[in-house]
């Protein structure tokens, strides 16, 4: 464990560092994160984020959040789904597809398992909400805001029991063996008689909260408070997500992506870490479908085809898988793009099953692409590098990348463990 | 318990049964039916194996390539008048018209596998990408050659096609055997036997080998790597072909864009449970899988469990013996 245990001094944290190569992300190997490559607009605008301090940040983020919140309400023009489709109603399609992609980015993007069933996931926590809140089930009911953590930790369990057969092996069989699955929980929901087929689950509970005119505040057709609602629980997720990926866990993930047996050699549990990413992966489509169930009120076994769930790996590849603010991005607008060029809407599947293709193809690491950088230290590395690059550059001459703190070196690249931005 | 679980007779509205009587009646007729479905996932099961063997890729799309070669029957027998109901036709046409739809399924299948190797797979081969990429990219074509079929002939299935009138042959067990089913078991098993002495004798069989055991020093070694892949994945499609041939027989309804999916996995899963990348491996995992699934379904008391228990079949193998029962790799086999 000697690469995973806890806080080291930068400069010796340095040494210990290999120089992996990030294939997945397609960036060559020798490329070095904390030297901006001009030629990459996006590139260029993580590394600036990457050198901000904090507070700075925080500064450009909060208006962000604020016009996040605001989308549904402003109803831009041009932008904007209607005429045609309910333009609240599809912001909160668009929040939870990319509450779906940042989940399904800790399996793909940071594990590098490829999941083809997460609708199975997204349907366990569906029908979790659905019978424990429908007047139509024959279970106790609980308040709908108390089945979203049962949910969760029901698809949790369902990803463990699927994920420990399957884990110990290559990951291939795990991508045939979830798309089996997606497709027995829909076969499941059709036999079992409790899960009620096709009649499905009228009526699921949403939270409480009555308006003035006594329609419920959450009611199936206000997409505006759904809306804010699940982008809530995005932004607290991208915080938990986020301090995942810093942490021993995250770094293991991509140690395993990068290279499972290397990984395992250097003192990786990486069957564990393998579960773990599949089971929070999983938690998080549970919530998803949570979610997705008590805004639209009904759930039958209709909806979890298994190509919705090709539409969540688009989301993930085309956003950049490994990197949460892609996923966010390729979330929304698999979501979105039906419903705004609803000429096109008939020929979603095809456009996006293309877009993997192509993707893949001509740029494996998607819209946004992750970055290998420092995981553990790294804001304060960037700004060690930021300081070294002033030091040198009043002081031409000196050779840089010697000086043990962190500073981009003319050899190749110091900083091995981390991706994603 | 199980006493009255063995007298009870199957209600209508079980959900789940185990229901031993029925299966005890019907087993000889579940067997052979289930012998008949494994000869087609096996079929298929061969060219998951195959591509798996040479590239240690999941073909997902291959599904998609047996579906082609379904759609290529469809249309030759429209062509040629097949209707709904049984032609009555002399042996010698009803011959020449099978042979026809096997050509122009395997024409299909094959014209798919190698259109989707070029187009998709080579691309990545060459710019060395991870697997992760290879698996995407096989889902993305899969999906997309399946939409495209969805926006050509549109969700409902094709209209059903009868060949020819299944006659009774004989009788074992007290279970009439019927002409299809000999028809296809003997094809089935008579193309996994060529397929295998192909891959095991002849020159090319020896490269395909070659570059599943290591395919540097293959290279090194005067093979032309490219050529074998390409050559692995037109055996497949072609074996697909045979087995979309034999799956509209069976099931006539079957020819639908999404049909290729389930039996997709079921022929990954048979290969899996034979042993993947064995060739032989396929041909036992295939028959046992069907047998599994019949009789599963025979005893759980309803069609849907097949792909249920097919699915369970693979989860288990995988749990306790992911080798598969056969176990040797398709570069260890012996010629």
């Amino acid at each position: 464990m000697s690469m995973f245990d806890g806080p080291k001094p930068l400069d010796t944290a340095k040494s210990d560092q290999a120089n992996a190569k990030m294939e997945s992300s397609g960036v060559p190997p020798g490329s070095s994160a904390a030297v901006p490559r001009p030629n990459r607009k996006f590139g260029r605008w993580s590394d600036c984020w990457r050198e901000m301090p904090r507070q700075k940040q925080w500064l450009i983020l909060i208006p962000i959040v604020i016009v996040a919140f605001l989308l549904p309400v402003v109803n831009p023009p041009f932008i904007t789904t209607e005429p045609g489709n309910d333009w609240p109603l599809a912001c909160q399609l668009m929040a939870i597809y990319a509450l779906v992609a940042v989940g399904l980015n800790i399996v793909i993007g940071y594990a590098g398992l490829l999941d083809l069933g997460y609708i199975a996931f997204f349907a366990v926590g569906s029908y979790t909400a659905a019978m424990l809140t429908s007047p139509d089930s024959a279970f106790i009911k609980i308040p709908y805001l108390w089945t979203l953590p049962v949910a969760i930790a029901v698809s949790m369990f369902v990803g463990v029991l699927l994920g420990l057969p399957t884990l110990r092996l290559r990951g291939d069989y795990l991508a045939i063996v979830t798309l089996g699955f997606g497709e027995i929980v829909r076969i499941l929901a059709t036999i079992i008689p409790a899960m009620k087929g096709q009649p499905g689950f009228q009526n699921v509970g949403h939270p409480p909260g009555v308006g003035a005119d006594g329609i419920p505040i959450f009611a199936n057709s206000n997409g505006t408070p759904w809306y804010w609602l699940t982008l809530s629980i995005l932004i607290i997720m991208l915080f938990l997500v986020g301090n995942m990926e810093r942490s021993r866990v995250g770094r293991a993930w991509i140690a395993i992506r990068e290279d499972e047996d290397a990984a395992e050699t250097m003192g990786v549990p990486t069957f564990k870490y393998k579960v773990w990413a599949f089971a929070l992966g999983a938690g998080v489509g549970g919530l998803a479908g949570a979610l997705m169930g008590g805004q639209v009120g009904f759930v039958n076994n209709q909806k979890f085809d298994v190509v919705t769930s090709i539409l969540f790996v688009a989301a993930v590849v085309l956003g950049g898988s490994g990197n949460k603010v892609g996923a966010i991005l390729g979330g929304a607008l698999v979501a979105y793009i039906p419903l705004r060029f609803t000429a096109i809407a008939e020929y979603k599947f095809l456009i996006f099953g293309l877009a993997l293709v192509l993707i893949m193809i001509y740029r494996s690491q998607g819209l946004v692409p992750a970055k290998q950088r420092l995981l553990a230290y790294g804001t304060k590395a960037y700004a060690a590098v930021r300081r070294q690059n002033a030091e040198n550059a009043r002081r031409p001459g000196t050779p840089d990348g010697s000086s043990g703190s962190g500073t981009p070196p003319t050899t190749p690249v110091p900083n091995a463990e981390g991706s994603a931005s | 318990m199980i006493p009255t679980i063995l007298m009870a007779a199957p209600v209508a509205n079980d959900w789940i049964t185990l229901d031993f009587v029925s299966l005890g009646q019907n087993f000889w007729s579940a067997t052979f039916d289930g012998l008949t479905f494994g000869s087609i996932y096996a079929l298929v099961a061969l060219g998951y194996t195959l591509v798996y063997g040479v590239l240690n890729l999941i073909n997902f799309a291959h599904s998609e390539v047996f579906i082609m070669g379904c759609y290529a029957v469809f249309f030759t027998l429209s062509f040629l008048g097949f209707g709904p109901s049984a032609p009555n036709l002399g042996i010698g046409q009803i011959v020449v018209n099978l042979l026809l739809a096997l050509l122009a399924a395997i024409v299909a299948s094959a014209l798919t596998a190698f259109l989707l190797e070029r187009l998709a797979y080579k691309p990545l081969r060459k710019r060395n990408a991870p697997r992760l990429v290879f698996l995407i990219t096989a889902i993305g074509a899969s999906f997309t050659i399946q939409y495209l079929i969805f926006l050509w002939r549109g969700p409902v299935p094709e209209q059903a096609l009868t060949m020819f009138q299944t006659k009774p042959i004989f009788e074992v067990f007290g279970t009439i055997i019927y002409s299809d089913q000999i028809l296809i078991v003997t094809a089935a098993v008579i193309m996994m036997v060529v397929t295998e002495r192909f891959i095991s004798k002849s020159r090319t069989g020896r490269g395909i080998r070659a570059v599943a055991q290591d395919p540097d020093t293959a290279t090194l070694m005067g093979v032309n790597k490219e050529k074998i892949i390409i050559t692995t994945f037109v055996i497949g499609g072609i074996l697909a072909g045979a087995a979309a041939l034999f799956y509209v027989m069976k099931i006539p309804s079957g020819v639908v864009y999404n049909g290729g999916f389930i039996l997709g996995i079921k022929a990954f899963a048979a290969a899996v449970l034979g042993g993947i990348g064995n060739v032989r491996g396929a041909l036992l995992g295939g028959l046992l899988l069907g047998l599994i699934g019949n009789y599963g379904q025979i005893l759980l008391g309803n069609s849907q469990w097949t792909d249920v228990v097919a699915f369970l079949v693979l989860v288990l193998v995988l749990l306790f013996r992911p080798e598969g029962i056969l176990g040797t790799s398709l570069g260890r086999s012996k010629a």
